[in-house]
């Protein structure tokens, strides 16, 4: 056989459930520790973000009203198709360098656990994270909660799929939709987590992946007032700062998670806490017959 | 009887979607959103319309954002009228008056124009009657298409002449002919009605694409092939008749498309509320949020503008 020239891949972002390019038409190189090149990704502008937002919001009421049972579901098929796609998805992640294939496999695994356990959470976690409050007078009163919105997913460059996943799972689980930043160093595992979320059954629109720099999109996750909150880790003390100024000008809830954060610490990652932080609590009174 | 052209629909389209390539931008961005919006016919046309909604609705028009001053520095301009059905016509003229805002109704049996003529007639009176400056009056479009032109124009003239008669001292009040090109089935269909209309009625009276309520609504084509049957109109005997697309319009960007169209078929003459119309509900919103972040450099919700 001849000497034949590999095709490295262009991946594309993920929006509404469609495949877009970016419309500022710049790309990123995404390269090897040779630093030979192994993929181009689309570097996402803001006004993708504003389309990928606009795409979550019209998305979100449908996931949110969608039964909890169902939202479970539907998690436990795109862990599924996780599953399915784990030596693609092991190489994406090794394909940068400085992991081995053995850990890189082991990370694919972790991620389709994390999905898992919160899609059993998901008609769980009203129970534990909401309650009947005792009243004077002949009320019930209870406390429920919902989900925000549409949340803000900025993920660490490490670990490139597993940061995604332990973000997004607790946001979708209540019925949030998520407009991700997905790791600069390699975002290819965000890229083909895109493709597998196309073909599961996750409505288009309730996920949406940008790849790009947070040095461009950081501050307009911050300040877009449809954006209800924003969950960040693994970025800069600047852009920390950046998303909570821009947050208090409007409100929305920002959390960022350490730099020490263990992903790999299933007792904490997997806790119904994680999903807390982008819920709002209603309150709700009714009158208990005499 | 008008001779009409032929029109060569792939290059109507071709030229229609030409006018979605200008760049418009930073200053003339600004002008263009705001003109948009004071051209604006805020529009409620449905079944479950309450005096309530067509008063919050007018409150909209006449101050599309009432923070305005605080967050841009400076007052938006008002829309230029608000379009409802003849019920709602005496409620929306007590909302509005004094504002400058004109009050539109739909009239002559719209949507279908299926009633008989004195009906239809009777209909357009009586918005007049109870304060309507603007009559939003649809053709029979089953005459049109069994080919009666005649019967066609002679409707369109007996409605022109109740709106030349009414209004506040007999002065007249404004007509728009809703062609419902969405019906008409070609670009030459389009075309001839748009030359009836334009026959039968007068100086800065409009014609108008479509009621809302048919699929497709205004597309860039059949807005391209009024607007140049205005042009011919305006070249060869002076008479200058406004154009109002209406319906599926949603976005500020495609309001600016529609605008550079127009200017670029008619020329700025045309560039005013009194000679181009928007017929929108969800345009004013999305306007909003485009003039907002151009100021703020932040992205509005949805929900930021209240809902009218």
């Amino acid at each position: 056989m001849t000497n034949r020239l590999p095709i490295t891949k262009t991946y594309k972002l993920f929006i509404g459930g469609k495949f877009p390019r970016t419309e500022s038409g710049r790309s990123v190189k995404v390269c090897d520790a040779s630093g030979a090149v192994v993929a181009h990704t689309c570097r996402a502008s803001r006004k993708d973000l504003r389309n990928a937002v606009e795409a979550a919001a019209k998305a979100q009421p449908g996931w949110a009203g969608a039964n909890a049972y169902l939202r479970g579901q539907i998690l436990y098929r795109m862990a599924e198709m996780l599953e399915g796609k784990r030596a693609e998805l092991a190489g994406a992640i090794a394909a940068v360098g400085g992991i081995s294939d053995e850990a890189a496999r082991g990370e694919v695994d972790a991620s389709t656990d994390r999905l898992i356990a919160f899609a059993g959470w998901a008609d769980k976690y009203p129970q534990v994270l909401g309650c009947h409050n005792p009243v004077t007078g002949p009320y019930y009163n209870f406390s429920v909660p919902e989900p925000t919105g549409v949340i803000g997913v900025i993920c660490p460059d490490e670990p490139s799929l597993l940061g995604l996943v332990s973000l997004i799972a607790p946001v979708l689980c209540s019925g949030n939709a998520a407009v991700v930043l997905a790791s600069e160093s390699n975002p290819i595992p965000a890229c083909v987590l895109g493709e597998v979320l196309a073909t599961s059954d996750v409505p288009g629109g309730v996920v949406n992946i940008l790849t790009g720099l947070r040095d461009e999109l950081a501050e307009h996750f911050a300040s877009h007032r449809e954006i209800g909150g924003v969950l960040a880790a693994g970025v800069s003390a600047d852009h920390r700062r950046l998303l909570e100024a821009g947050a208090a000008e409007n409100m929305k809830r920002v959390r960022v998670l350490g730099d020490a954060t263990d992903f790999g610490d299933d007792a904490a990652m997997e806790s119904p806490w994680q999903i807390e932080p982008f819920v709002e609590t209603k309150t709700i009174w009714h009158p208990a017959s005499a | 009887m008008v001779q009409s052209p032929t029109i060569n629909r792939v290059m109507a389209d071709e030229r229609a979607a030409s006018f979605t390539k200008r760049s418009i931008k930073t200053k003339a961005k600004d002008a263009g959103l705001r003109l948009a919006l004071s051209m604006v016919d805020l529009t409620t046309l449905e079944g479950k319309d309450s005096p309530e909604k067509v008063r919050s609705l007018c409150a909209k028009a006449r101050r599309p954002m009432p923070d305005d001053e605080r967050v841009l520095g400076e007052r938006l301009p008002h829309v230029a009228a608000v379009c409802v059905y003849p019920a709602m016509v005496p409620v929306a003229a007590e909302a509005l008056e004094g504002s400058g805002i004109h009050v539109a109704s739909v009239a002559t049996g719209f949507p279908s124009g299926q009633y008989p003529l004195d009906v239809r007639l009777r209909d357009a009176e009586r918005a007049i009657a109870d304060g309507a400056d603007e009559i939003d009056m649809v053709i029979n479009r089953g005459a049109f298409l069994s080919g009666r032109y005649d019967a066609v124009g002679e409707e369109i003239a007996s409605v022109a002449d109740v709106c030349a008669a009414g209004g506040p001292g007999g002065r007249g009040v404004h007509l728009k002919v809703i062609l419902e090109t969405g019906e008409l089935e070609t670009y030459d269909n389009v075309r001839r009605a748009s030359d009836i209309a334009i026959e039968h009625i007068r100086d800065g009276d409009f014609i108008k694409t479509s009621t809302g309520k048919v699929s497709p609504a205004a597309t860039m084509g059949v807005t391209l092939v009024m607007l140049e049957a205005i042009r011919d109109a305006w070249l060869g005997s002076g008479k200058r008749i406004g154009m109002k697309p209406a319906g599926g319009i949603r976005t500020a960007k495609q309001s600016l498309h529609y605008l550079a169209m127009v200017k670029e078929t008619l020329g700025d003459a045309w560039l005013t509320p009194e000679l181009f119309r928007f017929g929108a509900s969800s345009l004013v919103d999305d306007l909003l949020r485009q003039i907002v972040k151009r100021k703020t450099g932040r992205y509005a919700a949805r929900y930021d503008f209240g809902v009218a």
